[in-house]
C-alpha cells in the first residue's frame, strides 16, 4: 500500500510542477491545489500506514494496544486541508478578478509590474 | 510557565475582532486599531524586559508537557524580533490612519492589518514547526487580502506572482515538515534539535535541511528565490508596502535562523555553505537590481533583497559574533526599511508621482522633511554613526575573523553600491530642480504634510538615531540573543525542562 501511495504521490507533483509551468492562470491554480494535495499525502505516508486499531485507550485499561495508527499526522493534514481549501478559493477569486481586470489568462502577459514596459 | 508570552498572539486576535465588530463606526474603528497596535507595542517591550531579565519564556497550551502540548517560546531572539513588530506595526498602524482610503478602510483593511500582525507573532514565539506552518498561512492569507484589497490592475497582477510563489513555498515547507515527522516522530522544535543531536537518518537529513532552506528562502526572497519581491511589494498602498518591507520577508529570516541554529547544524559544511552563497548572491543581485530602478518604490523592494543578504551572512558564518552581527542587522533592517517606504509614501503625497522623472525640487520645498529621509537612507548605506554602520561592521568583522573573505568583500562592495542607489533616490527626489509641471496637472500638491503621516516618520528615524549612538547596549543584547542561538542546549532545557537534555 505504501507503494501505491508512494507512486501516486509522485504522479500528484509530476502533474501540479507540470501545471505550475503553464502559461494559463487556471492550469496554475490547478497544479498549486495538486501540490497542496500531494504534501498532504506525503505526510499520511510516512506517518505510517497501520491496518486496524484506533490510537483511543479501550476501557479499562491505561495504554494503548497496538497495532494502532499514529493520529498526529491525521491531524496535521486535517488543519493543511482546511488551510489549503481557504487558500485556493481565496486564489480562485484573484484570478478571476485578474482576468476580468487584464482580459487575458496568459500568465506572460503580466508584465506590467516587472519594471517592463507594456508590450 | 508565562502567560506573558501568549499576549503578543492575542492582542492583535482581539484587535482584530474589535475591528470586524466595529466595521460601521469608522472613527471607533481607527481608534481601536491604533490602541490596539499601541498595547501590542507596550506588551512586546514587556516581554522582552522579561526575557532579557529571567531567561527564555516557555508557555505550555493547557499544561501539556512540551514534546506533546503546544508550545510558545520566547527567547531573546523572538522576543526582539517581536518587539520590532510592536514598533513597526504602531507605526505603520498610525500612517495607515492618513494614507489608506476609506474605500479599503470599509472592506476591512485595519481587520486584516491586525490578522496580519498576529500571524507574525506567532511564527516568532512558536515552538513548533507545524504551528509554525499555521502562522505562517494566517500571516500570508491576511497580506494576499490586503495587497489585493483595492483591486487595482497592478496589485492583481502582482498579487498572482506573490500568491503563487508563497504558495509554492507553503507546499515545500508542508512536505518537508512531514518528511520530518516521518523521521523523527516530533514537531516540537527542542525535541527536534535534542533528536538531531543524537543523529537523525544521517541520508534524509541534508534533503531535509535543502527542502527547508528553498521553503524559507523562497518567503525570505534570497537568491534565486527573489523575484516575487520586486514584483509585487510595491503594488499595493504605500502603508501596505512598508509593513511588507518591514515584516514579512523577516519571518523567513527568522524562521531560517530557527532551524538552522537548532535543528540542522550536523553538516554545517554544506548547510551553511549554501546559506553563505546564497546570501552572497543575493546581496550582488539586489544591489545590481535596484540600481538599474528608476522608480522609488522598485528600488526599495531590491533592496530588501539586498539586504536580506546581510542577514543571512551571519547565520552562513554561524559564529557567535556572526549571529549577533545579523540579530543587530534585523533590528536595524526592520526599522529602516519601514521607515524608508513611509518617507516614500510623503513623498509621493508631495510630488505627485513615484517616479523618479517626474519628482525633484523637495529639499527646496520641504528641506525638513528631506533630511528625515536622509537618516533611513543613510543608514539603511551604513554611515556612522547610524545604525546600519554598527551591523555591517559586526558582519564584516565576523567575516573577517572567520577567515571568509570572498563574502565579506561582496558585503563591502554591495554597500558602496547601495549608498550609490540611496543618492539617487536623494538626487532625483530632493535635490535636482522640481520637472516642468504639465499645464494639464493643475491639481497642486499639498503643501504641508499631516501628522499621522509625519509622526511615524519621525519616530522610526528616532530609533534608527537611538540605535545608532546607543549601540553599545543594542549590540550587547544581539551578542546575548546570539549566545543563546550557539547553545541550543538553553532553548532545549528551557522547554522540554531540566531532564530534557538526557
Amino acid at each position: 500500500m505504501t507503494l501505491v501511495l508512494a507512486i501516486v504521490i509522485g504522479l500528484l507533483y509530476a502533474a501540479g510542477l507540470y501545471l505550475v509551468m503553464r502559461r494559463s492562470m487556471v492550469k496554475l491554480i490547478f497544479g498549486l491545489a495538486l501540490l497542496g494535495h500531494a504534501a498532504n499525502l506525503l505526510i499520511f505516508t510516512l506517518g505510517g500506514l497501520v491496518r486496524g486499531g484506533t490510537p483511543i485507550v479501550p476501557p479499562g485499561q491505561d495504554s494503548l494496544l497496538p497495532p494502532y495508527p499514529d493520529p498526529v499526522p491525521e491531524a496535521l493534514v486535517l488543519t493543511a486541508i482546511v488551510i489549503g481549501f481557504a487558500v485556493q478559493a481565496f486564489a480562485l477569486v484573484l484570478v478571476k478578478r485578474a482576468h476580468q481586470e487584464t482580459g487575458t489568462d496568459d500568465l506572460d502577459a503580466l508584465r506590467s509590474t516587472d519594471g517592463a514596459p507594456p508590450p | 510557565m508565562s502567560s506573558l508570552v501568549v499576549l503578543p498572539i492575542i492582542v492583535p486576535l482581539g484587535t482584530a475582532i474589535a475591528c470586524l465588530l466595529t466595521q460601521r463606526h469608522r472613527a471607533l474603528q481607527r481608534a481601536l486599531s491604533v490602541a490596539g497596535a499601541a498595547l501590542l507595542l507596550a506588551v512586546s517591550a514587556g516581554l522582552l524586559a522579561r526575557v532579557s531579565s529571567e531567561g527564555i519564556q516557555v508557555m505550555r497550551g493547557g499544561g501539556w508537557p512540551a514534546p506533546f502540548g503546544i508550545t510558545l517560546v520566547a527567547d531573546l531572539l523572538a522576543a526582539i524580533m517581536v518587539l520590532l513588530t510592536g514598533i513597526t506595526g504602531l507605526a505603520v498602524a498610525v500612517y495607515s490612519l492618513g494614507s489608506i482610503d476609506e474605500r479599503r478602510e470599509a472592506h476591512g483593511y485595519h481587520v486584516l492589518y491586525h490578522v496580519l500582525l498576529m500571524g507574525v507573532c506567532g511564527a516568532f514565539l512558536t515552538g513548533d514547526l507545524f504551528n509554525l506552518y499555521v502562522s505562517f498561512e494566517v500571516m500570508l492569507m491576511a497580506s494576499f487580502v490586503l495587497l489585493a484589497l483595492g483591486g487595482e490592475r497592478a496589485q492583481l497582477e502582482g498579487g498572482v506572482k506573490y500568491v503563487t510563489l508563497n504558495l509554492l513555498s507553503s507546499a515545500v515547507f508542508l512536505a518537508a515538515v512531514g518528511v520530518l515527522y516521518g523521521i523523527a516522530g516530533t514537531l516540537n522544535m527542542a525535541d527536534l534539535a535534542r533528536a538531531a543531536a543524537l543523529g537523525l537518518a544521517p541520508d534524509l537529513v541534508p534533503v531535509l535541511a535543502v527542502l527547508f532552506l528553498v521553503a524559507f528562502g523562497i518567503k525570505a526572497a534570497l537568491f534565486p528565490f527573489f523575484f516575487w519581491l520586486p514584483a509585487s511589494y510595491h503594488t499595493p498602498p504605500i502603508a501596505v508596502s512598508a509593513v511588507f518591507a518591514g515584516l514579512l520577508t523577516k519571518v523567513g529570516v527568522y524562521a531560517l535562523m530557527r532551524a538552522f541554529t537548532l535543528i540542522f547544524i550536523g553538516d554545517t559544511a554544506l548547510t551553511h555553505g549554501l546559506i553563505l552563497l546564497a546570501a552572497a548572491l543575493t546581496m550582488v543581485t539586489g544591489v545590481l537590481g535596484a540600481a538599474a530602478q528608476m522608480e522609488f518604490r522598485r528600488v526599495l523592494s531590491f533592496h530588501i533583497v539586498s539586504q536580506i543578504g546581510y542577514m543571512v551572512m551571519g547565520l552562513g558564518l554561524l559564529t557567535p559574533l556572526g549571529l549577533a552581527g545579523s540579530v543587530f542587522y534585523l533590528m536595524h533592517h526592520i526599522v529602516v526599511k519601514t521607515n524608508l517606504f513611509l518617507v516614500g509614501g510623503i513623498v509621493q503625497r508631495l510630488g505627485g508621482s513615484y517616479e523618479l522623472k517626474d519628482l525633484g525640487g523637495l529639499y527646496r520645498s520641504h528641506p525638513f522633511l528631506a533630511l528625515v529621509f536622509l537618516v533611513p537612507a543613510l543608514s539603511l548605506a551604513g554611515i556612522p554613526p547610524l545604525s546600519g554602520f554598527w551591523g555591517k561592521m559586526v558582519l564584516v568583522k565576523a567575516g573577517l575573523e572567520a577567515e571568509a573573505w570572498g563574502i565579506t568583500a561582496v558585503a563591502l562592495g554591495v554597500s558602496l553600491l547601495t549608498l550609490y542607489s540611496m543618492t539617487k533616490l536623494w538626487n532625483e527626489a530632493f535635490w535636482k530642480p522640481a520637472p516642468p509641471t504639465d499645464a494639464g496637472a493643475g491639481a497642486e500638491a499639498p503643501a504641508s504634510v499631516p501628522l499621522t503621516l509625519l509622526g511615524p516618520v519621525l519616530a522610526l528615524a528616532a530609533v534608527t538615531v537611538a540605535v545608532g549612538l546607543g549601540a553599545g547596549p543594542v549590540f550587547d543584547l544581539a551578542s546575548r540573543a546570539a549566545a543563546q542561538l550557539s547553545d541550543p542546549s538553553q532553548y532545549i532545557a528551557a522547554v522540554l525542562g531540566p531532564g530534557g537534555l538526557r
